[in-house]
């Protein structure tokens, strides 16, 4: 065995290794230990560590009824979304999954370049194209907004488990007279099903999450959560935040906990 | 596999998707092209038809949009201002990428290592951030950064500062916030490649006399290679137009392309101006996003090579 060999070399990189690893784990956990340390703070500033521990900040949360509205109007608003990518991106996926026609191609990357294109240009642009069509702003159009940016994360996963997705199943299934809709709705649906889930759920997080496109398409009637916490943080420096911060983080554990368990998430994001 | 064995006379032939081609898929397991209608139509008019407004608007000469011409863009290049804000933001993008390759890679190295439920465990801490909201993730490093925070009292506490010190809104802070905020999107792309690499070439070439930098220089990185450049683009593309992070943690000392289109427009109403700095935003990040392209499709022929 050459394993034996181990020289100083090998030592070196193996400690440089798992040091960098160690920094990387640490810089992605710090953070979201920190805000639900500061947010149990029974003080009025963020000092870290807390002079004392209380639950004050999650209930003023009861009261932020600004909060509250911006959040109602994130959760319709990503649902909606969410609902739209999922018709839109999973027909679209079907169609250009195994094509290799070129316009499948072109259209496949048409599809994905809201992900690497600055969200905030698509933003003003889309501003832009309301005010001249003459339909002002409203929930409608954040909805229109966000799946525009939203639907890539759908066709991303819902192509990759039709990829994944074995012929012969589809063939055995015709060769059994099954119709193409029978088919579809009895094998194809049940296979992908947790690659649109998983997609669902990326697009319903971005959205509830989206700032770029909301902060030219949203206004006071159609407040999000995300701009109404941005905005509060640049005027002052506000506990409340922390306890939002907390609860979100709780949810977002939990849901991911949830999709795991129910759609492989971790398997389908790669 | 001898049709596709072409790599060493043409390495760009090499590709799955052209060994692939050459077995055409039975009818059942395709669909028709006309379900991509809906979102085609969508695409076009909720997301091609603004652009070209967008581009309709930035060639204007003035606020009021009466006459047309290039002035708007004239404004932009010839002003050392504004071709400095563009310059800081791509290289903010290049810092942070780096910075999350650098950590990234030993992490994504390290999670194919591990086993069972600390894998599981080790999965939940990357995803996390991905998709915790970014306004939380950066709110935590005001936390972690600001004069009271908890950089500032372990350096007091140890007694190597009197002193706070100013580490929010200074570049090197948003830069390793920034980092965290996308490091998801660098570690996702590379466990994939590093899942896919045969641990029998590793042994081969310990077996051979290399030692393990020399293994990892010399077998793992021109195999991972598209992966890395996956990566880099994903963690770029987000990191230069990460509003929140670079106005919270940026300050409004640090100056990057989404704000300044941001305060062109809503603050100052000056359309043309921002649309023109927005058009010249996206031909940026188009040419970098073309660049990553292009060193794919290269990093690809030489893993096959």
């Amino acid at each position: 065995m050459t394993r034996q060999r181990q020289s100083l070399g090998d030592l070196s990189f193996t400690a440089t290794i798992y040091g960098l690893a160690l920094a990387g784990l640490a810089l992605l956990l710090l953070p979201s230990l920190v805000v639900i340390i500061v947010s149990f703070t029974s003080g009025f500033s963020l000092k870290f560590p807390p002079p004392g521990y209380s639950w004050r900040w999650y209930v003023a949360l009861l009261d932020a009824w600004q909060l509250h509205f911006a959040a109602a109007n994130s959760f319709k608003v990503a649902c909606w979304t969410t609902l739209l990518s999922v018709v839109l991106g999973v027909s679209a996926s079907l169609a250009i999954a195994r094509s290799t026609h070129w316009t499948a191609r072109l259209l496949d990357s048409l599809f994905m370049s809201p992900l690497v294109l600055p969200a905030l240009a698509f933003g003003i642009a889309a501003l832009m194209f309301f005010s001249l069509i003459g339909l002002s702003i409203s929930i409608l159009t954040l909805i229109i907004g966000h799946t525009v940016v939203c639907v890539p994360y759908v066709i991303r996963t819902t192509v990759a488990s039709l990829a994944q997705l074995n012929p012969a199943l589809l063939e055995s299934s015709a060769s059994l007279g099954a119709s193409r809709f029978y088919t579809f709705r009895r094998v194809t649906l049940p296979l992908i099903r947790p690659g649109i889930m998983a997609g669902a759920f990326i697009a319903f997080m971005s959205s509830f999450d989206n700032v770029p496109v909301s902060l030219f398409l949203r206004d006071a009637r159609t407040d999000m959560l995300p701009i109404r916490m941005w905005q509060d943080l640049e005027n002052r420096l506000d506990v409340t935040i922390a306890a939002v911060s907390g609860v979100m983080i709780a949810f977002t554990i939990a849901a991911l906990i949830v999709m795991e368990r129910i759609s492989g998430l971790s398997r389908r994001l790669r | 596999m001898i049709g596709c064995d072409v790599s060493i006379d043409y390495p760009h032939l090499a590709n799955p998707s052209f060994c692939a081609m050459q077995t055409t898929a039975p009818a059942i397991t395709t669909y028709d092209l006309k379900l991509t209608l809906p979102l085609a139509a969508f695409f076009v008019v909720f997301f091609l038809s603004p652009l070209a407004i967008l581009l309709y608007v930035s060639l204007h000469t003035d606020a009021a949009m009466t006459a047309h011409g290039l002035t708007q863009y004239g404004k932009f290049l010839l002003d050392p201002f504004s071709l400095g804000v563009l310059g800081r933001t791509l290289w903010v993008g290049v810092q942070v990428t780096a910075l999350c390759l650098l950590l990234g890679l030993p992490l994504a190295w390290v999670y194919v290592r591990l086993t069972g439920g600390l894998q599981t465990v080790l999965m939940v801490v990357i995803l996390l951030p991905l998709l915790t909201s970014v306004v939380v993730r950066t709110f935590a490093w005001i936390v972690i950064l600001g004069r009271q925070g908890i950089v500032n009292s372990t350096l007091a506490a140890l007694g190597v500062i009197d002193a706070p010190l100013r580490l929010l809104y200074t570049e090197g802070g948003m830069v390793v916030a920034l980092a965290q905020v996308q490091m998801p999107l660098m570690v996702l792309p590379l466990i994939t490649a590093l899942s896919r690499l045969d641990p029998n070439l590793l042994d081969a070439s310990a077996a051979l006399g290399a030692g393990h930098w020399r293994t990892f220089r010399r077998v793992v990185l021109p195999l991972i290679l598209p992966g890395v450049i996956a990566g880099c683009l994903l963690t770029y593309a987000a990191s230069i137009t990460a509003f929140i992070t670079q106005t919270l943690v940026g300050g409004g000392q640090l100056l990057f392309m989404p704000m300044y289109i941001y305060q062109q427009a809503s603050t100052l109403s000056n359309w043309p101006f921002a649309a023109a700095i927005s058009i010249i935003f996206l031909a940026a990040v188009l040419a970098v996003v073309s660049l990553f392209n292009v060193l794919g499709r290269l990093s690809k022929g030489y893993a096959h090579a």
